[in-house]
């Protein structure tokens, strides 16, 4: 049960209920439509990118709360950074919720430690890691410009 | 099955069993789940096994293994005649006219698969419609999907109303001259309701239309008779049924599987085999390519057994009347919506909460040692008739009891607390 405290916390459930970024974007450049098969989630995320720097990212979807709470604290940690740093927080995140070493990185992940207890169930690693993938696969066309698009 | 047996049970008469006397024969339940005894509720994913079943295998494979239907030797003779005997006991138990209409796969999504290669081959052209419900498992829809694919055949979907319950009146309007065939669950694994198979069958038989029956919720909990429904074609799964894993059964009438070509090919189905071309045996033969999965056989057998001995129509009383009980409960904590609220139900509810994520529920009642499914059940477009993603499913057997409901009502009354 302390396990699952430590799924759930605090930080896990405000987010997941009171999702922050929660909303589609006119103006975005790049979006991706995630969709974790396994469970039924589906999330779209919407990404503006400025020169190498993210200036802002959204999202939408349904999904539980490990999922909902991973995307919003995602938007909030991306919100600024340069494409390079958000490359190197997934790094960091993939390692802290699916690695097996410590989770001490160098980067500093801040709010995304919430995120931590995901280590325990294997199974919920992809709930945690789909807006993730999702941004990525959104990036990945940043660099070859274009409107929306869509990975499915 | 009698008609009757397919009519609504008497409700709410009698209270809730708070004991199972089939429960110490399964092992499993001897064990804690994080330091908390095991609240198995997914027995609609897969029933837990008896000793006796357990038992059969460790003999097969400890005292009786040997290969069957080719050795001289005695060890292969008493498998082949072990073997063989399960498929006697699986007739008898379907109320089949004879073993040979007994097929051995290895389950439920192998013998569709096996019914849409061979039936297909057999019987579909382009034009021709196919019928299955809205409610079926993706195993008998998928399998119909890539046949007309194959063929240019034309899926008609018989839909279900807002309880669950088939729309069995729309069914007439769907029927053909084109129609070859309808394929449909016994008892959807999602919302749980049992379909009203007599009246299917009574409309598909003046028309020569022959029906296959997706049995593999049904096993456990109520006698299936073939001969009685009059069904053309039933498939089950031996792990459905306390019997093992990789195991299952498909039923055809004889003279409906003479019809039908090879689908996989191999040892064991054929007749004399030349360089350019063979010739195939009689079913049911004809359709167990390569060496069968035996010991899976025998355990299945010695589940039917288990079955036997339990007395099924006692089985079938105390399981509904345990999810009889779990809807009532559940139905009556706050935010909690049923889903699948036809009148004949099986053992199976499932529900949603508003607010919290079914997932979400799910492992929170396995911190409480509760085992219950979350998600879409492989029935999504069921799901999207109802306008969800995914539910919660508790699904009852006969080792569980009105204690195992408590469990879950306080476990879930507390994850709404916490996560709500």
């Amino acid at each position: 049960m302390s396990d699952l405290r430590e799924l759930y916390q605090e930080t896990i459930l405000d987010h997941g209920k009171r999702p922050r970024h929660f909303e589609p974007m006119r103006e975005a450049h790049h979006s991706a439509d995630g969709h974790n098969p396994l469970c039924g989630d589906r999330i779209t995320i919407y990404v503006r990118v400025e020169g190498d720097r993210i200036e802002r990212v959204t999202f939408q979807g349904n999904g539980c709360a490990i999922s909902m709470a991973s995307a919003s604290l995602m938007a909030e940690a991306l919100t600024g950074r340069s494409l390079a740093e958000a490359e190197r927080l997934f790094a960091a995140f993939h390692e802290l919720v699916a690695g097996s070493g410590a989770p001490d990185e160098p980067v500093q992940l801040g709010k995304l430690h919430a995120l931590a207890g995901v280590r325990e169930f294997p199974v919920r690693v992809k709930c945690a890691t789909l807006a993730w993938h999702t941004l990525h696969a959104a990036l990945e066309r940043a660099g070859q410009g274009g409107p929306v698009a869509t990975t499915e | 099955m009698r008609a009757r047996d397919l009519e609504p049970r008497a409700s709410g008469r009698a209270p809730a069993p708070s004991h199972s006397v089939w429960r110490a024969d399964f092992p499993i339940f001897e064990q804690a789940v994080h330091g908390r005894p095991l609240v198995y509720l997914d027995s609609a994913a897969t029933t837990q096994k008896p000793r006796a079943v357990l038992a059969e295998i460790e003999r097969y494979y400890a005292r009786g293994c040997a290969n069957v239907h080719r050795g001289l030797y005695a060890l292969s003779a008493e498998a082949t005649a072990a073997f063989e005997g399960v498929r006697a006991q699986v007739a008898r138990f379907l109320g089949a006219a004879s073993a040979s209409e007994v097929v051995f796969t290895s389950g439920t999504t192998a013998a569709i698969n096996l019914v849409a290669h061979a039936f297909g081959a057999r019987f579909v052209r382009a034009g021709d419609e196919i019928v299955v419900t809205e409610m079926e498992h993706h195993s008998n829809l998928v399998p119909w999907q890539l046949l007309c694919a194959r063929t240019g055949a034309r899926l008609r979907v018989l839909p279900f109303d807002a309880t669950g319950r088939l729309r069995i009146e729309l069914l007439d309007a769907l029927l053909g001259d084109r129609t070859r065939l309808v394929a449909l669950t016994h008892t959807s694994n999602a919302l749980g309701t049992r379909n009203p198979l007599p009246r299917v069958i009574a409309a598909t038989r003046p028309r020569g239309i022959p029906v296959l029956v997706d049995a593999a919720q049904a096993m456990a909990h109520e006698r299936v008779d073939v001969r009685a429904l009059d069904c053309d074609l039933l498939a089950f799964s031996g792990h459905k049924a306390f019997g093992p894993t990789g195991v299952g059964v498909l039923y055809g009438k004889r003279a409906l599987l003479e019809e039908l070509p090879p689908f996989l090919a191999g040892g064991e189905m054929i007749e004399r085999v030349r360089l350019e071309s063979s010739t195939f045996k009689e079913p049911p033969h004809r359709f167990e390519a390569g060496t069968p999965n035996i010991a899976g056989v025998l355990g299945l057998g010695a589940a039917l057994g288990w079955i036997e001995r339990a007395d099924l129509a006692a089985i079938g009383r105390h399981d509904d009347a345990v999810a009889r009980y779990a809807a009532e409960r559940l139905a009556a904590l706050p935010r909690v919506r049923l889903v699948g609220t036809a009148e004949n139900k099986g053992p199976i509810v499932s529900f949603t909460v508003e607010g919290v994520h079914p997932h979400d529920i799910a492992q929170w009642l396995d911190g409480a040692g509760i085992a219950v499914r979350a998600g879409h059940h492989c029935a999504q477009p069921a799901m999207d008739r109802l306008g969800l993603s995914s539910t919660v499913r508790a699904s009852f057997a006969c080792y569980n009891t009105s204690r195992d409901v408590d469990l879950l009502v306080d476990a879930l009354r507390e994850t709404i607390e916490v996560l709500g």
